[in-house]
């Protein structure tokens, strides 16, 4: 944020750090949504209402990843125009990494063990 | 920094700076702070990989379903949650220099958290008493790994806290102390999102196994 800018918004709100704050309302609702959002993935745990472990695993994944986006915008107040964009950008810099270090680490070892001899053949061997 | 070279003159060559202007106290802490907390986002990234590849690995020993009471994780994660809109308020308290109001909300932030952390502990205590060591195999290990850099984040998060309210009652409101809470602000809320990465992947797909 330049020194422009800067001063203009010092002069109708009265705090001078140059990032995105939230309001009541804002930080109520986000609150409300992640409490919805945490309620209901440990609710289908809990009782097991789906009928297979597959599809609550795959729904409760979808409710973390809702609720991330939710945290990032309601009470990190993300937002594509704060520093000029510069957050924004190491933060998508930062979930490309994140996605290439987990999909690979996920991806490599259940390929290493698959491929590996399993224990009970090895110990008929000798 | 741009160092040009003005060849035209007669005689010695001009330098200026093309890019250097002033700017205030801490005008880049917040992006700074950020990508601080990009960077420990990374290291997450690799303990949950970690814990994704050896989760499995139970060595004959107790599983997540042996171990976690979803109950507590419950509890905990509510702790977290509240201790996050809590922090939120003392913000909007602070944007209207309510010196008072913002100590407040921040001490029952600190509380929250050190419920969380008290919580976690116990669960540590009472897995390591039924012999779920860190020890005992690698879902273990990689268990209390990752957990355990999450609870240290948030108890460092809790002195800092406290640090800032010694700061706020001694200095006030001052543009300082407003940068600093902002950028506790940001740590708190980015613990709160690795902790729904910790029970989703964690605890619900551990149970769920």
């Amino acid at each position: 944020m330049n020194t422009d800018t800067h001063a203009a918004h010092a002069d109708h709100h009265h705090h001078g750090d140059g990032h995105a704050h939230g309001t009541f309302s804002t930080y109520l609702l986000g609150f409300v949504l992640s409490v919805v959002l945490t309620a209901i993935p440990f609710w289908l745990v809990m009782s097991g209402a789906l009928p297979s472990k597959q599809i609550t695993a795959l729904v409760i994944m979808a409710f973390a990843v809702v609720q991330i986006v939710v945290h990032m915008i309601y009470f990190l107040h993300m937002n594509t125009t704060s520093e000029n964009g510069w957050s924004m950008m190491a933060l998508i810099f930062t979930i490309v990494m994140v996605v290439i270090a987990l999909s690979g680490s996920l991806w490599v070892m259940s390929h290493l063990n698959s491929n590996m001899m399993p224990m009970h053949q090895m110990s008929g061997m000798n | 920094m741009t160092v040009a070279v003005n060849p035209s003159q007669t005689g010695e060559p001009l330098f200026y700076l093309a890019d250097e202007h002033p700017h205030p106290e801490g005008w880049s802490t917040a992006l700074g702070f950020w990508i601080y907390l990009m960077s420990d986002c990374l290291i997450f990234a690799i303990l949950f990989a970690t814990y994704g590849v050896l989760g499995g690995n139970y060595a004959a020993g107790p599983a997540p379903k042996d171990l976690f009471d979803l109950n507590l994780v419950a509890v905990n994660t509510s702790m977290l949650l509240l201790s996050s809109i809590t922090y939120g308020f003392a913000m909007l308290t602070m944007q209207q220099n309510e010196v008072a109001q913002t100590q407040v909300w921040l001490a029952i932030t600190g509380l929250f958290g050190l419920a969380f952390i008290g919580i976690e502990l116990f669960e540590f205590a009472h897995m390591i008493h039924e012999g779920a060591t860190p020890q005992r195999s690698a879902f273990l290990s990689a268990f209390f790994t990752l957990v355990g850099t999450h609870g240290l984040h948030v108890s460092c998060g809790l002195i800092w806290l406290v640090t800032l309210m010694v700061q706020v009652q001694k200095f006030g409101l001052i543009e300082a102390n407003r940068r600093r809470l902002m950028c506790l602000s940001m740590f708190w809320h980015f613990l709160d999102v690795v902790w729904i990465g910790v029970f989703t992947f964690v605890y619900l797909l551990g149970v769920l196994r």
